[in-house]
């Protein structure tokens, strides 16, 4: 497992590569459309993440010490920017995951682009995989 | 008729001429908020350069030309809606804060338990809202005219919901998020012959045509500077003399009295009564330059212009496969939303925004509409006389990239 400052330099020097938001989109819009279904049985009302205008559910699932995520939402961008989240922290370390600060997303130039309501989408997202890290971390202790 | 010269016409908004992204920017976002004519945009700036003071209380002469300045407006006002005195203005600031005058004024004084308001089924949150708190305040009910699938309202169903106990008609006058144009004379008409008053949220329809609310005999109406190429932060509410003189004050504070002791204040009257403080002095002289465009405008060649873009736009969008139009009144102003099968709205909007055209997407303010039709959101164009055919095909050809773009199996 790559830590998640390596993981967060490659996907900034990936970005860097694009030229303006067009190409940022639809790398974006890619990664979505190839994110892994979510399993049927974790689309309801309980793992849905509140503060999105989109609908997003989202179930972290704990294996020894490590978090593994998988996610949904009825928008691909969405979806893509959640790609780009479980890149990060998918298969990390619970302690490592609520220490996270994800400059990347910064760096990549995403938030200018995303209008308040949704970035506190991106940021309920963020704080449910924490969730999630937390009650991990916890059972350990 | 004089052909109506768009490209002449968006000489006056310098903002048309900004790149979005390095392409051209396409403004379809007119609904949410309209652009700015440099006249509107220098008479900012000409106030505060050259005569910023506080208005009505300075002997001196800065402050005399900024009362004066500021009190043609009233009467520019008045002109732009045809009411029968000045007096019958109140500036406030937008639409939002009117609508909650009202409430807070008119609907405070006449309400009890068990009373009605009637509202429609396309009101945006800020004609939906006050009512409710008020409602909740009194314990009384708000009933709804409903609509139907074209997002026309169902006039037939208006007389049997107007009451003895209805105390006021609270309605659209152009849908923000369907565009539909809502028979508000008829309505009032209705209203009337059982006593009942009517406010006419006028938001939307000052921007796209000619409102005389002597002839809707409208009883209150209200407006966004915003909407109708002026500032933001600014707005008039128009009421009936009559009903304004009757009403109790609305905030208290300076300008608004007459005369003040520690047991007593008598009151300003009508319109000072309901403009306590220092009044937005530099905005509502930018909406006196905005009234001044509108006048020097052909109005009735703009108004026809803004029907071919939406006609041609209703033609091109509809007819691109996947796409459900969403409000399909008869009688239409402005707006052109829309669905589209198998993509998110969301997805679709960021999409146009990357080829520098502005849509919103979303409930617009108007989530039981979007209740009504089952759906989370819609997409909408909304359009102003300065946007150009060529912009309609654009929209039209990228929606279609779209698409394809984001409807990857499905397109293979
Ligand atoms: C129909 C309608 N009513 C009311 C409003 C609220 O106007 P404002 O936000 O300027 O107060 C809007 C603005 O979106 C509107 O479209």
């Amino acid at each position: 497992m790559k830590s998640m400052q390596v993981i967060e330099q490659e996907i900034v020097e990936d970005f860097n590569l694009f030229e303006g938001w067009e190409e940022k989109y639809q790398y974006i819009i890619e990664l979505g459309q190839k994110l892994p279904a979510l399993d049927a049985r974790y689309k309801t009302d309980a793992y849905k993440i509140k503060g999105c205008q989109s609908s997003v559910w989202l179930h972290g699932e704990e294996k020894e010490g490590r978090l593994y995520f998988s996610a949904d939402s009825d928008s691909t961008f969405v979806k893509g920017e959640i790609a780009l989240l479980m890149q990060v922290l998918s298969g990390q370390l619970a302690e490592d995951i609520l220490n996270s600060r994800l400059d990347f997303i910064d760096a990549i130039g995403l938030r200018q682009h995303i209008a308040v309501t949704r970035a506190n989408g991106l940021a309920s997202m963020i704080k449910q995989m924490k969730t999630y890290a937390l009650a991990a971390a916890n059972i350990q202790k | 008729m004089a052909e109506f010269n768009v490209n002449e016409i968006r000489k006056d908004f310098p903002i048309l001429s900004v790149k979005a992204y390095g392409k051209p920017l396409v403004y379809f976002d007119n609904a949410a908020t309209s652009q700015k004519p440099q006249p509107v945009i220098d008479s900012l700036v000409d106030y505060y350069t050259n005569y910023n003071a506080n208005i009505h209380r300075g002997v001196h002469f800065l402050s005399q030309k900024a009362s004066s300045a500021f009190d043609e407006v009233r009467e520019k006002a008045r002109a732009f809606i045809h009411a029968a005195s000045e007096r019958e203005i109140i500036f406030v600031r937008g639409t939002t804060e009117a609508i909650n005058l009202v409430a807070s004024t008119y609907g405070r004084k006449h309400l009890e338990k068990g009373d009605e308001i009637l509202i429609s089924a396309m009101e945006h949150h800020s004609n939906i809202i006050p009512w409710q708190m008020l409602c909740g305040e009194k314990g009384a009910v708000l009933k709804v005219i409903p609509m139907n699938d074209r997002g026309e309202l169902m006039l037939d169903k208006v007389e049997a919901l107007l009451s003895e106990k209805t105390k006021l008609v609270s309605l659209v006058h152009v849908s923000n998020s369907l565009g539909t144009i809502n028979p508000v004379k008829e309505v009032i008409a209705l209203a009337h012959a059982k006593g009942i008053p009517v406010l006419v949220d006028g938001a939307q329809s000052t921007a796209h045509g000619e409102v005389d609310v002597q002839d809707l005999d409208a009883d209150f109406f209200a407006f966004s500077a915003h909407k109708i190429l002026g500032p933001t932060g600014v707005g008039c509410l128009y009421g009936k003399l009559h009903l304004l003189e009757d009403m109790p004050p609305y905030q208290g504070g300076g300008e608004m009295i007459q005369t003040v002791s520690f047991d007593r204040t008598t009151y300003n009257e009508v319109p000072y009564k309901f403009e306590a403080g220092t009044p937005n002095i530099a905005d509502v002289i930018a909406l006196g330059a905005a009234f001044d465009y509108w006048s020097r405008l052909d109005r009735k060649a703009a108004g026809a212009w803004e029907q071919e873009l939406l006609t041609r736009a209703t033609t091109l969008v509809s007819g691109i496969p996947g796409v459900r139009l969403i409000g399909t009144a008869a009688q239409k102003a402005g707006v052109l939303s829309f669905v589209i099968e198998g993509v998110n709205a969301l997805d679709a909007g960021m999409y146009l925004d990357t080829k520098g055209i502005a849509v919103r997407t979303g409930h617009h303010c108007t989530e039981p509409v979007m209740l009504r039709f089952g759906i989370p959101g819609t997409l909408r164009a909304s359009f102003m006389f300065y946007n150009t055919m060529d912009e309609v095909d654009l929209l039209a050809e990228n929606l279609r990239n779209a698409i394809r773009f984001l409807q990857p199996q499905a397109a293979l």
